[in-house]
């Protein structure tokens, strides 16, 4: 445990902090996407209210597949993976903190951001309330599940629409239960049936993604 | 047979045979010189012994055991130095051996690291991202592993690449004591080894169509 | 209890195997496809709502089907390939995904055709149809990233990875798809949806789906034997077969 504490979480949460500008553009780029819906559908307040949930989401899994490139790429070309897999420890335990840190730095400033977009798309608080509790549970399946494609398209010169061919197909049942949920809550419905299975969808992706994601990376450095 | 022991290896890559049957022991005071031209495999059967690829058929014995049952131990025992330096240039040399010393399980005492790296001429770049230093340099912080953790096994993918004569020297007399006490070294390089070296055993490989 | 399935997992046995099967699935799913759909497509009663265009689920039946069959049968391909390290099963798979990938657009062009008729307008995102696009896209997605790698083995495991990744999101997509579809559509009653069907519809629509699932078979054992000597002609056994045959062809 504390070999993968200081090794692992302690080295990526440094080169987070060193590497701040490449975190924050995901994020920037989230954020303009959601403004270009204003524009391009127009701005009546009942039309953004409405498809407000859809797009966010939407952006959330756009901008997750620019972040996600960078999860294994520099280990990889460097050959800190290489050595990772020589330290005797258990490449999916590795995996999964590599993970953790990524979700912690990328996708947990979207939380500070998401009430600048709930006013943006005209969101109800009960609305926002939804939001947050979907991207809590939702981002880290993305993570999750992402780094299984990371782990193989990593070792690839071009992988980047690669990786968004993979992923965008896996992703849409979170993205029906996520925004189904923000609906539901738009109405006053309630909505803990979809929480329950985007929930159950991110206990199996933390049962088995680290496995799938160990043997990704090992598949890439044949 | 004490060490590690390559039985029948076959190495086939992009449908081209690299090697076949290749039977060899890595034993305790050994060095062994692993020569061939490009491209013959040397990369491939170096990354088949550190186990991070497997081999078409054949297997690999740790002291007469299957590897695959004794590979924690084996990785406590192993150093691997590849092509590809394992340093990530974002973060300085101390805290890039901090963090590997970390992940590799082995105590990591500032004061000796200091010591290495200084033996290694890097005084006063210690603290430096990686990536500010010139190739040579970095090159000698992914070797100072082999100073700062104890192992028998060291499987080196040329490692004299971008050292100065300075260098080669000094990772050659390292190598030099680490076989006379008990220590166990495979590696590949593109010029001859010296003397400083001391005795070894060549492993040629061919180029094979 | 399945060690008699190793020797398989050896090229040239596959091959083999390959060459003994084809005729098997060949001849009798085409036998069955031309029956099924002669007999679905010409005598079979019409539709008292829908006229002849019902017509249609003679092929877009079996088709939507099996390409839900072929991503699970390629999924299963790769988890062979996974636990048990058979380069076979992954040559297996990347020759089930192309195959897999038509059928679903035949499912996908036949459920437009049909929604024209019905729905007035080729396209509507209804909830089969929309599965049948998204399993078109995780095809796809296996598919390129097969291509992607240069060294095949390679890029058998990682398709591998990918295939099941895909198939545990297969039941969730449809469920999903389906209560989304439900939610935006209301009370709209899907066409597809039958109480029951008459046996005389019925049988040539089963012989129609043995047919193609037999004709899929043949398939892809004939782009495995294709893949099998593209990954394995510089072994001997390939350079004999080669010999053999090019005998056989002086000698006629």
């Amino acid at each position: 445990m504390n070999t993968l504490i200081n090794g692992i979480f302690k080295r990526d949460m440094a080169l987070a902090f060193r590497q701040r500008s490449e975190l924050a553009q995901p994020l920037m780029f989230l954020l303009m996407v959601i403004t270009l819906f204003p524009l391009g559908i127009g701005p009546g307040p009942v039309t953004l209210q409405k498809i407000g949930p859809g797009v966010i989401w939407i952006a959330a899994i756009l901008s997750s597949l620019l972040a996600m490139e960078r999860l294994f790429r520099d280990d990889f070309w460097d050959g800190s993976l290489e050595q990772y897999m020589l330290s005797g420890q258990s490449v999916a335990a590795i995996a999964a903190v590599k993970v953790l840190v990524h979700w912690l730095v990328s996708f947990l400033p979207l939380a500070l951001f998401s009430p600048l977009l709930a006013l943006f798309l005209n969101l109800t608080v009960d609305m926002y309330i939804a939001l947050m509790l979907t991207l809590v549970l939702g981002t880290p399946l993305l993570s999750l599940v992402g780094a299984i494609a990371v782990g193989l398209t990593v070792g690839l010169q071009r992988g980047g629409v690669l990786l968004a061919l993979l992923l965008i197909p896996v992703f849409i049942p979170l993205l029906i239960f996520a925004t189904s949920a923000v609906d539901s809550a738009a109405l006053q419905l309630p909505y803990r049936a979809q929480l329950a299975i985007i929930g159950a969808m991110l206990m199996l992706a933390m049962a088995s993604a680290p496995f799938a994601i160990a043997y990704a990376l090992k598949v890439s450095q044949n | 047979m004490a060490g590690l022991a390559a039985d029948n290896l076959t190495c086939i890559k992009r449908d081209r045979v690299l090697f076949s049957d290749l039977s060899f022991c890595l034993s305790p005071g050994q060095l062994i010189y692993l020569r061939g031209p490009n491209g013959a495999g040397k990369t491939s059967l170096l990354r088949i012994l550190t186990g991070l690829s497997a081999p078409e058929s054949g297997q690999l014995l740790l002291n007469d055991e299957s590897l695959d049952k004794v590979r924690d131990s084996f990785n406590q025992q192993l150093i691997y130095v590849g092509h590809k330096a394992g340093i990530n240039g974002a973060l300085t040399a101390m805290e890039n051996l901090r963090f590997w010393c970390a992940q590799h399980g082995t105590d990591f005492i500032a004061q000796r690291a200091y010591e290495v790296l200084a033996r290694l001429g890097l005084v006063g770049l210690e603290d430096v991202p990686v990536r500010m230093l010139s190739a040579g340099q970095q090159r000698r912080v992914a070797l100072s592993r082999l100073w700062l953790k104890q192992a028998t096994y060291w499987i080196l993918d040329e490692p004299f690449t971008a050292l100065d004569t300075d260098g080669i020297e000094l990772l050659e007399t390292h190598m030099r004591e680490h076989v006379a006490n008990q220590g166990a070294i495979i590696t590949t390089s593109h010029q001859p080894l010296s003397k400083q070296a001391g005795p070894f055993t060549e492993l040629v490989l061919e180029y094979r169509l | 209890m399945w060690k008699w399935l190793h020797p398989y997992a050896k090229p040239e046995r596959a091959y083999q195997l390959c060459v003994t099967l084809q005729p098997y699935f060949l001849w009798p799913g085409i036998l069955c496809l031309v029956a099924g759909s002669i007999w679905g497509l010409a005598f079979a009663p019409q539709d008292y709502q829908q006229g002849d265009s019902f017509r249609i689920i003679y092929i877009h039946v079996p088709s939507a089907i099996l390409s839900m069959s072929t991503y699970v049968a390629m999924a299963v391909a790769a988890l062979v390939g996974i636990v048990w390290q058979w380069r076979t099963a992954f040559m297996a798979m990347i020759a089930m995904a192309p195959i897999g990938a038509v059928v679903t657009f035949i499912a996908l062009f036949t459920g437009a055709a049909w929604g024209k008729p019905m729905w007035g307008t080729w396209w509507v995102w209804d909830a089969r149809l929309t599965s049948e696009l998204i399993l078109l896209f995780l095809y796809l997605g296996v598919i390129a990233l097969y291509g992607a790698f240069e060294d095949k083995q390679q890029a058998g495991k990682a398709a591998g990875v990918m295939a099941l990744v895909g198939v545990v999101n297969v039941p969730i997509i449809h469920y999903s798809v389906e209560w989304w579809n439900t939610l935006h559509q209301g009370a709209t009653i899907s066409k597809f949806d039958k109480p029951s069907i008459a046996p005389e519809m019925l049988w040539p629509l089963l012989i129609a789906l043995l047919g193609l699932a037999l004709f899929i078979a043949a398939v892809t054992v004939m782009r495995m034997k294709n893949e099998i000597i593209r990954r394995e002609y510089h072994r001997p056994w390939v350079k004999d077969l080669a010999a053999r045959a090019l005998g056989d062809d002086h000698a006629v």
